[in-house]
């Protein structure tokens, strides 16, 4: 364990809301504004190495009663110093998150997949279209708030 | 059902139904044009492979262009944004021409019953032949095709 969470809560002790290493996977929750700033400091910063954006994806607690309703999660991995990191941050249907695509262009398909399933909206993205689903789609399917016998097909029966 | 006996061998003449001989001919001579999508795909590639010898059955030449197919092979799940493709490639393909469906997912859709998945190819196209399974085994699949062989045999031919 690097305790990097730790590190990170000292670094920004104003913007990392709440941290944890259930299971070993060391996690910070961070505030929305700044995850552009964050994410660029732990890319950069010599301890941390955070090259690679493994994932970026969303959580929907509506159900859990969450507020805010979800959670976006950004899992970082350093190929040289072999450590990993988890970031979140917490977004409601109307806010929309700052974008990841300048610091790892992957960001761009992982956004436009969390858009597509989830609606979340993410400020600053260069094309934020669906990317599984078709235009004619209406919804986001993964919000656990979708009905679950509801379709959209483009040929045959609607419905 | 019997189209020609014996007697052909030695000579002589044979009298027969026209119907009747061109099902011969044609359930002998299935062009399959196998739309793979899916992990049925690896059964079928097993069915199509030397081992189980589907050239028994004149089925033994895939063609990957519709328009010298007879049979239209969907293995594999349909999604919605694929739809359109399918039923542009059936319409392509020219007369007479057959639809087997092949394992549960273009069957019913399967378990995938999701805002994705089209609830079984038989809302779009005609089927003749369903073969059920997940995916199903070599022997299902000779088996759904002897009775795809014994429909062509059977029906009304057009000529």
């Amino acid at each position: 364990m690097n305790d990097l969470h730790l590190t990170l809560q000292a670094q920004f002790p104003d913007d990392v809301l709440e941290v944890h290493n259930h299971f070993g996977d060391e996690t910070a929750v961070v505030r929305r504004e700044k995850i552009q700033e964050i994410a660029a400091w732990i890319k950069k910063n010599e301890l941390f190495d955070l090259n690679v954006l493994i994932d970026l994806t969303a959580v929907d607690g509506s159900e859990l009663k969450w507020k805010p309703r979800f959670e976006v999660v950004y899992h970082f991995y350093s190929v040289r110093k072999n450590h990993r990191l988890r970031l979140k941050v917490r977004a409601d249907e109307k806010d929309s998150v700052p974008t990841l695509t300048g610091l790892w262009p992957i960001a761009n398909w992982f956004e436009r997949e969390v858009w597509d399933m989830f609606g979340i909206r993410f400020e600053g993205h260069p094309d934020l279209r669906r990317i599984l689903l078709y235009p004619e789609f209406t919804g986001h399917p993964l919000r656990k708030d979708y009905p679950v016998n509801k379709r959209h097909p483009l040929i045959g029966p609607k419905n | 059902m019997e189209v020609m006996d014996d007697r052909f061998v030695s000579g002589g003449f044979q009298t027969s139904k026209l119907d009747a001989v061109l099902g011969w001919a044609r359930k002998f001579s299935i062009f399959q044009y196998p739309f793979v999508t899916a992990c049925c795909g690896m059964e079928y590639m097993s069915t199509a492979c030397s081992h189980y010898d589907v050239d028994r059955f004149g089925a033994g030449l895939p063609r990957f262009s519709p328009r010298q197919s007879d049979v239209l092979f969907v293995v594999g799940t349909i999604s919605h944004k694929l739809a359109p493709v399918l039923k542009q490639i059936y319409d392509q393909m020219a007369d007479p021409k057959w639809v087997v469906a092949f394992g549960v997912c273009t069957c019913t859709g399967g378990f995938y019953d999701n805002y994705a998945t089209v609830q079984g190819i038989d809302t779009l196209l005609p089927v003749d032949v369903y073969i059920p399974g997940c995916p199903p085994r070599p022997e299902n699949v000779i088996d759904g095709l002897i009775k795809l062989q014994e429909k062509i045999q059977n029906q009304k031919q057009e000529v």
